[in-house]
């Protein structure tokens, strides 16, 4: 508001400049100072407390020697390429499916984004007693006169993960279906009109055409569901707290219990440094294609 | 009635010379089952009753999940009055980095080093010459726990060591019930390993491996003994789906289940269920192969706080804690020993006194707690709660076992 023409560009537009630095003050100490001292501190022995004691790689060699770590990783793999893989597809399909100028859309809507208003918490809760043998399907089934049907995923090693795997997808699901459906709202009708002219089917139309214009918000939905998978953790501590066994372990339990019950803070930075190395690999190429990519388009 | 005397007697040793120093103390601790609470609810009456006031800030979820939360308070700058911890290496940095305070004087007054048995118990507490925590009772985690129902069902006698308990186990299978129950936590599957080695492999095993760190003891033909015993005992295991330790001593409350490695404090659930030890279930110390109990337990550590006031009742509190009447009457619900010898424990049940024949008997020997550090320990948990519940060959979770205490020594 005080602006002088001839002031020197730093007080230009002043009063922003001060509100925005608490959040920059935030993003450069919080977000970059925090983690820099987090991956600085993994190369010590440090146990309950922080000390400057740097033994090079050590805790690395820990780290990836460690069965329990290696398995959270394997988890971790399996879960994230399902739930990629299966809630863009589900969030998708169930968006075209919307998109067909149905009745209630509305209430469908309200329906299927339901869940996503649960925490994982709740989530993980909920479908636990569901999946649970003495209360859950099994025992519905069992009591309509099928005895010996046996449907127990989160007590057996082997299938525990897909037990998670259908928590997660009921509640995510419905999220990126809004987020598709938005994408789809935003395709010109003219479009359709002209696939109309041409003959292609409907099908075909989505598949060709539709999908590689919503490009950007597939890339959005990837990113926004990656970043959800790595820290995967509430979930798994209120469905099976990484059991039975370990059979159920993810990375973020692991920083955890080694950072505050093992009471060895540089074992759980190592492991943290290793996270948050995953999650640049991910953020990275999305940046490149998100920003690099409007200058060629 | 008994209470009453109690109570009357807390008011003439304790409260009345310091009468008019009311201060509040809030006190964190894990204690929350049925059992836990009740005995915390007798620490509460009896500090209540000195004029002070405890304020309960329980936390849910067992000690693996309570300590993160009292460590990052103390070190947050937001300590409690006092907090509970089992004694040995969890709060050792706390008190090295000066957080903690020394009780020193509370304990020449009181006279611990002379009351106080086994003497292992305050030396756990001890750091450098001086007292840093109050102990409050003896836990043993060596424990077979059986459900006399399950074998009286089917007409067999009930175990007396473990020996019989595996042998009986496939007709216990057969009625449709499980041999073990076992929760799902890692520190119950590393509880139920340690109980076996020092059932199956003795005392000077034990000693050699945990004591004097033996790692070719560890990585030999006895501890693969023991180990070979884990792998036979998991099979019995395999049904049993619970999570928490109460849960899994539920099904043996209920007959669901014969038996459950845990320590003492099951005891409390099965008196809360209004279990009679002997006629309703038995208990083996050592798993009934070798008398040999650990005397772990839990102390109270007070953080450092600025007021001298807060200080005062922080001592006040210690020296309650070790009195004979709060021994006695916190130890009878929570189904433990308590720390001194000179106590009666007439009230005591059949299994509470075979804990007190073995304590007398001095067959003792510290806890992992003390001998390992909590990394230690965690890598411990990590390995054991694979190894109970995948088919992990025995002889490469010994190796994997060595290493991981290779990594404390």
């Amino acid at each position: 508001m005080a602006t002088s023409s001839r002031g020197a560009r730093v007080f230009r537009n002043l009063n922003a400049k001060i509100a925005a630095i608490p959040m920059i003050f935030t993003a450069v100490v919080v977000f970059a100072g925090f983690s820099v001292w987090t991956v600085v501190y993994s190369f010590t022995n440090s146990k309950l407390l922080p000390k400057a004691n740097f033994v090079g790689l050590d805790q690395y060699e820990r780290l990836w020697s460690n069965s329990r770590w290696l398995i959270s990783i394997q988890n971790l793999m399996i879960y994230g390429a399902l739930a990629l893989v299966f809630t863009i597809v589900i969030g998708f399909v169930l968006a075209v499916l919307m998109d067909q100028k149905i009745r209630f859309e509305d209430t469908f809507r309200t329906i299927m984004l339901y869940p996503f208003a649960l925490s994982f918490i709740v989530t993980g809760l909920a479908w636990q007693w569901i999946l649970n043998p003495q209360l859950g399907i099994q025992n519905v089934i069992r009591e309509m006169g099928w005895t010996s049907f046996t449907f127990d995923p989160l007590n057996n090693p082997d299938l525990v993960l897909y037990g998670l795997l259908i928590a997660g997808l009921w509640q995510g699901t419905g999220f990126v279906m809004c987020i598709m459906l938005a994408g789809l709202r935003g395709i010109d009708e003219d479009i359709w009109k002209a696939t109309r002219v041409d003959g292609i089917g409907t099908w075909k139309t989505y598949i060709v055409v539709i999908i590689p214009m919503m490009r950007p918000v597939f890339i959005t939905t990837l990113v926004l569901v990656a970043a959800g998978i790595i820290k995967l953790y509430d979930l798994v501590i209120a469905q099976t707290s990484g059991g039975p066994g370990n059979a159920s372990q993810v990375p973020a339990m692991y920083v955890y219990s080694y950072m505050f019950q093992a009471q060895n803070l540089a074992q759980g930075f190592a492991a943290s440094t290793m996270m948050l190395l995953t999650v640049l690999i991910v953020l990275i190429p999305w940046a490149y294609l998100e920003f690099g990519g409007k200058k060629n388009g | 009635m008994k209470t009453w005397k109690l109570a009357a007697g807390l008011m003439l040793t304790v409260a009345l010379p310091q009468a008019g120093f009311a201060t509040d103390l809030e006190i964190t601790h894990w204690w929350t089952s049925g059992g836990e609470a009740a005995a915390v609810a007798e620490l509460a009456k009896a500090f209540d009753a000195s004029g002070d006031k405890w304020i309960d800030g329980a936390i849910a979820g067992g000690g693996d999940t309570a300590r993160p939360v009292m460590i990052s308070r103390i070190t947050g700058g937001d300590p409690m009055g006092a907090t509970q911890f089992n004694h040995g290496q969890q709060a050792m940095e706390l008190v090295e980095a000066g957080l903690m305070l020394d009780l020193t004087d509370v304990a020449e007054a009181n006279d611990w080093k002379n009351k106080i048995y086994p003497p292992s118990l305050l030396d756990a507490c001890t750091v450098d010459g001086k007292v840093y925590c109050a102990p409050v009772n003896i836990h043993s985690p060596e424990w077979l726990w059986l459900s006399n129902k399950v074998y009286n069902d089917l007409g067999i006698p009930v175990p007396t060591n473990w020996t019989e308990f595996v042998a009986t186990a496939p007709q216990v299978e057969a009625a449709g019930k499980i041999p073990l129950a076992l929760g799902n936590q890692p520190w119950q599957s590393n509880l139920a390993f340690g109980a076996i080695t020092v059932g199956i492999g003795g005392l000077e095993l034990w000693k050699k491996v945990n004591v004097e760190k033996d790692m070719e003891a560890a990585a030999g033909p006895e501890m693969a003994a023991v180990f070979q015993a884990a792998a036979d005992a998991r099979k019995l295991a395999a049904k049993s789906t619970v999570q928490d330790w109460n849960q899994a001593t539920n099904m043996v409350i209920t007959g669901e289940a014969a038996g459950q490695i845990m320590g003492d404090w099951a005891q409390g659930e099965f008196a809360v269920a209004g279990k009679v030890a002997g006629t309703d279930y038995t208990c083996l110390p050592g798993l009934g192969m070798n008398a040999y109990l650990s005397t772990g337990g839990d102390a109270f550590y007070f953080p450092k706080l600025d007021d001298p006031e807060k200080e005062a009742a922080q001592k006040r509190l210690a020296a309650l804690l070790v009195s004979p009447e709060v021994q006695v009457a916190f130890n009878l619900k929570k189904g433990s020993l308590p720390i001194r010898g000179d106590v009666d424990l007439a009230a005591a049940n059949d299994c509470m006194k075979k804990g007190l024949e073995v304590l007398a008997s001095g067959n003792l020997l510290p806890t992992s707690d003390m001998v390992w550090s909590p990394d230690v320990q965690t890598q411990a948990g990590d390995l054991m709660v694979e190894f109970w519940k995948t088919d992990m060959s025995p002889e490469d979770a010994q190796a994997k076992w060595v290493e991981i205490l290779q990594s404390g020594l």
